[in-house]
């Protein structure tokens, strides 16, 4: 059953296109991971999701309801959290969160607590005092601590240290296993790979890659590093194979990864002596769309020339 | 050992200089012109001893006294006059400047951590408090100098080379003994906020000490250091030794903040913030709560304003009659017409510039909104169950009460402080009503700015030049004679002179149902457009 729906959404701020026929499909369960560089358009579409931003074009429904003229009924089964967290100097962290919870509508008083402990937040501290990941927190943990069915989180980890965002990852499996849905937008990819089952890659505007992580791997290459008895011969003449390199270890190269099996075949008759691979990244796959000249798209047969 | 403490202190003072040449030029040059054209301004319209004394009458009564101090009401020349009547409430503008100035370079500074960032250099532990210190001081001399002997230069009889450089004596000396005080704040609070804060407190407490005093028992006053400023008496018995007292409390303040300074870790204080709260409280947690929440301050300071601008007012209407008398540009202004009671031409005047004094609070809560939106602040609030209607009449509601209770405190005030000094008395109902009617007109302006909102949020700041454009031709209207359609162009001028002329209701309705309008049109507006 899908929660959010996006068909062509486009955005334009007055003769600007932010968004450009933009898809998208979340499903009950589902950890959507929505990634980009920035200025892509990743809080533009989630703003447009929110009602914030009305769309210029398109179809944009969650709960089967239309984001802008049903914004408030959405809202109650939505948790957000912004890129941009800005808070109230004068208020303390405590009071943004009750505030944030209550205008949701439920409240859970014993999660609140138990997520301000591990996240190791002073709620008695006014937001002026606080860094920007002391703001991502009193968000996230409001955002936590309400009973949502979709957890639209934009950058959630972009001011959080590295433990900070292991809990926070652990708070994303814990909703995972409750079976609630969560789109999360980031450039951070180990974290998109670690949490996520689908992801959609955009960028200026444009949906570029969407697919689950096993399918987006099988465009990536792999990076392999072997030593043979022989000398290998005519590598350079098999399909997919990318970057090679004698070094002191060895030949090193890349091969796409569905040309592996047969690259495998090859090389195993010149008597491996070692062999390390070091397994595809989304990293790879998002700085070949960095670097702007391939185009990749799921249906076709990958790789680049 | 303390010769290191120091080391540098020179060269980070020229650096603060430099920081702050503009803003410390623009306090000078503003205090100075301020300081300069209301002696200029009073030879032009008190031009005998006869209109002085006239003046001076009106002058003696305790509310008058509680706001300016006391003043040598048998000897009113132009410089008297000067001294009595601004030396005060200036030296408290030079009070706030201290207070800013040095607040900037110390905690504000120490806070955003560019105190580390400085000691981590070769510098001395004390060096950057006392160059801010050597700054302020600088420019407390010069303001005294540059003021003292400006008003010597203006050329005017009764004000002589000693009574101004005392004049300009007291000034220097009230912005040095400030500095002294926030010095020492910046000590003892945690934040650039409280340091300001507290030492305003400090400069409010000894301004209304004074006023206390100055009516019950004089001699009290000496305790205040704001009493020791209208003690110089300047252009009348010049006394130089409230100066001294100045400079010596200064001084002390200089030393006890260098000692604490010396004492304490960088980024601690005396003073720990204490903690806030943990939770909300069922009042924060609605739209309209946060709101209130977020202005509950300002809201109160304005409230409190606006009271006592109604009591001043109030306070001088016995003495109109007096005050009027020989004065040709006063009575052009108020287009006095044979027969009618001076006190009742003034009312309407004073009613017309106190309801667009009572506008702006309220203008300032609705724009608030718009200032919320700019910091991105409302994603919050619209991100959750929270409708654009539900968040923007929120606003629109406390905007409204805002305006009734502004005109309301301003009517009490000015009737309460009137029917005190006039000799029949006011009647509070004339009063109040007379000012609640223009309460439609302070409606449209709020929604005009509701109109904004909604389809201009840009250009949201018009709705001040409206109300400014309303105050110019209202207030000058009688004395530039502009056409007609010029007063046209502002809701206020649509309210009948009252109380001396008839209101119509027919009128108030309308204004009422254009109010209403603009801001049906502003929710519609806020409703389709994006959030920026
Ligand atoms: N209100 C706005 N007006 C004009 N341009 C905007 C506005 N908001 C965003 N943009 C532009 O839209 C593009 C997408 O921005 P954004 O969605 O914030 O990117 P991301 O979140 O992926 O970093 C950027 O080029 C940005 O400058
Ligand atoms: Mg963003």
């Amino acid at each position: 059953m899908s929660l959010l729906k996006v068909t062509n959404l486009t955005k334009k701020f007055g003769t600007f296109t932010a968004l450009d026929k933009v898809n998208l499909e979340v499903n009950k369960g589902e950890i959507y991971g929505f990634i980009g560089p920035n200025g892509a358009g990743k809080s533009t579409t989630i703003r447009v999701l929110l009602g914030i931003l009305k769309a210029t074009d398109g179809d944009v429904k969650l709960f089967d309801k239309d984001a802008w003229s049903d914004a408030v009924e959405i809202h109650r089964r939505v948790a957000y959290v912004p890129g941009d967290v800005n808070l109230w100097p004068n208020l303390t962290g405590g009071e943004v969160i009750d505030l944030f919870v209550k205008l949701r509508g439920s409240n859970n008083k014993s999660r609140r607590e138990e997520l301000i402990k591990k996240f190791d937040l002073d709620p008695t501290k006014k937001c002026r005092t606080y860094s920007k990941g002391n703001r991502q927190k009193v968000a996230l943990i409001a955002a936590f601590s309400s009973d949502a069915d979709l957890y639209i989180l934009d950058e959630p980890t972009s001011g959080l240290d590295p433990l900070m965002e292991q809990i926070f990852q652990e708070c994303v499996f814990d909703l995972k296993r409750q079976g609630k849905s969560v789109l999360l937008s980031s450039h951070i990819l180990s974290e998109v790979e670690k949490l996520c089952d689908k992801v959609a890659i955009i960028r200026e505007g444009t949906i570029i890659e969407t697919g689950t992580l096993n399918e987006l791997r099988h465009l990536t290459r792999t990076q392999i590093l072997v030593d043979t008895k022989q000398p290998i011969e005519k590598l350079a003449e098999l399909k997919g194979m990318h970057e090679i390199e004698e070094t002191e270890q060895g030949l090193s190269f890349q091969v796409d990864t569905d040309q592996m099996d047969q690259v495998m075949r090859h090389i195993s008759q010149f008597g491996i002596v070692k062999i390390e691979s070091a397994p595809p990244t989304l990293e790879d796959l998002f700085m070949r769309h960095y670097e702007g000249t391939e185009k990749v798209d799921v249906s076709g047969a990958g790789g680049a020339q | 050992m303390a010769n290191n403490s120091f080391v540098k202190t020179g060269y980070l003072t020229r650096f603060i200089l430099r920081l702050d040449r503009f803003r410390i030029s623009l306090w000078l040059v503003g205090l100075t012109f301020f300081t300069l054209i209301v002696p200029v301004a009073y030879t032009g319209l008190y031009e005998n001893q006869q209109e002085r004394d006239a003046m001076a009458v009106t002058m003696e009564n305790p509310a008058m006294i509680a706001m300016v101090g006391p003043g040598n009401i048998e000897n009113y020349t132009t410089g008297v006059m000067t001294a009595h009547q601004m030396l005060l409430i200036t030296a408290v503008v030079v009070g706030i400047m201290s207070i800013l100035l040095l607040t900037r370079h110390t905690r504000a500074d120490e806070e955003d951590g560019l105190i580390e960032m400085i000691r981590s250099l070769p510098t001395g532990r004390l060096s950057y408090l006392n160059a801010s210190l050597l700054v302020i001081s600088g420019v407390s001399v010069a303001l005294a100098l540059i003021t003292g002997f400006g008003l010597y230069a203006l050329g005017i009889e009764s004000m002589d080379l000693e009574g101004s450089l005392l004049y300009g004596a007291a000034l220097g000396g009230t912005g040095l003994l400030f500095a002294g005080v926030t010095a020492v704040f910046a000590q003892l609070a945690e934040t650039s906020r409280g340091t300001i804060g507290w030492s305003i407190a400090i400069l409010l407490f000894t301004y209304l000490f004074r006023a206390i005093t100055d009516v019950s028992d004089e001699a009290l006053s000496w305790i205040s250091p704001l009493g020791w400023v209208t003690k110089t008496e300047a252009y009348d018995a010049n006394h130089w030794g409230p100066i001294f007292i100045l400079i010596g409390v200064s001084v002390l303040l200089f030393i006890l903040a260098n000692y604490l300074h010396a004492i304490r870790d960088l980024e601690r204080s005396f003073l720990p913030s204490k903690p806030g709260r943990r939770t909300a409280t069922r009042f924060l947690q609605s739209p309209i709560g946060l709101a209130i929440r977020l202005q509950r301050t300002g809201m109160i300071a304005w409230a409190v304003g606006i009271f006592l601008i109604g009591i001043s007012y109030g306070s001088v209407l016995g003495d109109m009659e007096t005050f009027f008398e020989g004065n040709e540009m006063m009575e052009q202004m108020f287009q006095l017409t044979e027969g009618g009671s001076i006190t009742e031409q003034f009312i309407p005047m004073l009613l017309i510039v106190m309801a667009i004094m009572s506008t702006i609070p309220p203008i300032m809560a609705m724009n608030k909104l718009r200032g919320e939106e700019k910091k991105d602040r409302l994603e919050h609030l619209l991100g959750r169950a929270v409708s654009r209607t539900r968040l923007m009449g929120g606003y629109v509601v406390l905007s409204v009460v805002n305006g009734f209770v502004m005109v309301s405190l301003s009517a009490i005030g000015l009737w309460s402080a009137g029917t005190a000094v006039m000799e029949e008395g006011l009647e509070f109902s004339m009063i109040y009503g007379a000012s609640m009617s223009y309460f439609p007109a302070v409606l449209v302006m709020i929604g005009l700015a509701v109109f904004l909102m909604g389809y201009f949020p840009k250009y949201t700041t018009l709705v001040w030049l409206e109300l400014f454009y309303s105050f110019i031709v209202l207030y000058l209207g009688g004395l530039m004679q502009f056409p007609e359609w010029v007063g046209k162009l502002s809701p206020f001028d649509y309210i009948p002179q009252v109380p001396s002329e008839d209101v119509s209701v027919m009128t108030l309705v309308m204004l009422t149902v254009i109010a209403i309008v603009l801001m049906v049109i502003g929710f519609i507006g806020f409703n389709k457009r994006d959030i920026d």
